[in-house]
């Protein structure tokens, strides 16, 4: 109900939204109100997103096409389980084709994440200040990738978007697999630090 | 629980975004069903991906692609997953959750296989057969393993009992994430056995030859 209100004061410009804020609001109208204009517009922003990921990672294009439809479907399924405790939609929707990438595209699994995300299910209903938390995340760490050193973020795209591991990069940059290593680390710590400033 | 040896913050991205193999996902996952503090930040390394996902270049789509979905919600239209946990957890288990599907609900239930004097081991099945192993290990008592050095990665986590080695001592829910450039040597003390949920990287070729050296003493 809350959702659906936010949802109306956005549409209203009650108040300037943030792309975090509007994605969170969307989800919340997918889960409480099975909402497909609000499936529809969140399509139209990650689904072009996620296939360029998956190309990225070395589907071919019609493999990343069906990834774009799995991760998808998958988000409308689980909306009700999307927790802003535990981050925003980009981050939630990201585990999400992060998993379809491994099922299908690494031939591996991704159930080990699907147990911890059991463990955590709670049955609260999200609040307006969980999103409004989840949102603020969002801008911190976007904010502090556009900060990061430009080594340091090369390596984070790499291991994200692409996929590659952290030997595969030190290969592909010529450069020891420890400076890989603390070069992640470096980039890590700064986005924490920043995260909990927020605490 | 007072968890003091958590995960390598290099360790955390990988396991947010997804590069680790299915072993080390295992463990990972097992230490941060045990871990609040590294479930957090399990969480903030995935807000990294959130991020990188949303300013990601785009690559079009086919045409129809959203209408083809909503073709496919209104052929299947299983209900939206529910918010509530669909099964019980057993209350009575010491084993991590990630961990149950692989090695059942308790540890005194496992079958080991003695691979040296007061060293037993439990090779675990994976989905997939390749890429890194996954065993447990059953220490006694008093028993020292030999020092060794690892052919790449390995991960450790103590299910229970308490070893100690240069590093401190580590009790359950402890991990040790150590990279192959280290050598130690865990020691159990106490009276009680250390058991232990290991993954070893697969060791390259060249690597290998060293490793070897090594296996006799400890099977692994």
């Amino acid at each position: 109900m809350q959702a659906v209100l936010l949802v109306e004061n956005l549409k209203n410009d009650v108040a300037p939204v943030s792309l975090a804020q509007e994605h969170i609001l969307l989800v919340a109208s997918i889960s409480s109100s099975q909402d497909r204009t609000a499936f529809n517009d969140l399509f139209r922003f990650y689904g072009p997103r996620i296939k360029s990921i998956m190309l990225k990672s070395g589907a071919s294009h019609d493999l990343a096409e069906d990834l774009v439809q799995i991760v998808m479907m998958t988000v409308w399924r689980k909306a009700k389980q999307f927790a802003p405790e535990r981050g925003s939609a980009a981050a939630w929707i990201f585990t999400i084709a992060r998993n379809a990438r491994i099922d299908h595209l690494r031939r591996g699994t991704s159930q080990p994440y699907l147990d911890i995300d059991e463990l955590e299910i709670t049955s609260d209903e999200p609040n307006g200040e969980d999103n409004a938390i989840a949102a603020q995340r969002a801008e911190i760490v976007a904010a502090a990738l556009k900060k990061i050193p430009a080594d340091q973020r090369e390596i984070i795209e790499q291991a994200y978007m692409e996929s590659i591991s952290q030997s595969e990069i030190a290969k592909k940059l010529n450069v020891p697999l420890g400076t890989v290593k603390s070069r992640m680390r470096l980039a890590y710590a700064k986005l924490k630090d920043s995260l909990e400033d927020l605490k | 629980m007072t968890i003091g040896h958590h995960l390598d913050n290099a360790t955390l991205l990988q396991y947010a975004s997804g590069e680790l193999d299915e072993a080390f996902i295992i463990v990972v996952a097992a230490h941060i069903a045990m871990c609040d503090a590294c479930r957090q930040a399990a969480h903030g390394a995935e807000e990294i991906g959130g991020g990188l996902l949303a300013d990601s270049d785009t690559a079009d789509l086919s045409a129809g692609a959203f209408e083809q979905l909503m073709q496919k919600l209104d052929q299947d239209p299983s209900e939206q997953a529910s918010a509530t946990r669909p099964q019980k957890m057993d209350a009575a288990s010491d084993v991590p959750a990630p961990l149950v599907r692989h090695i059942g609900p308790r540890l005194d239930a496992i079958r080991w296989k003695t691979v040296a004097p007061g060293v037993r081991k439990h090779d675990i099945k994976k989905a997939s057969p390749a890429g890194s192993s996954l065993y447990l290990l059953h220490i006694a008592p008093g028993m020292a393993v030999p020092e060794h050095g690892h052919g790449g990665a390995e991960l450790t986590l103590v299910l229970s009992g308490t070893y100690s080695d240069a590093f401190g001592a580590f009790s359950r829910g402890d991990i040790a994430d150590l990279d192959e450039y280290v050598e130690h040597q865990p020691f159990v003390e106490g009276e009680i056995p250390c058991i232990c949920l290991v993954a070893t990287e697969a060791p390259t070729r060249f690597k290998g030859i060293i490793n070897r050296l090594f296996q006799p003493f400890i099977g692994i």
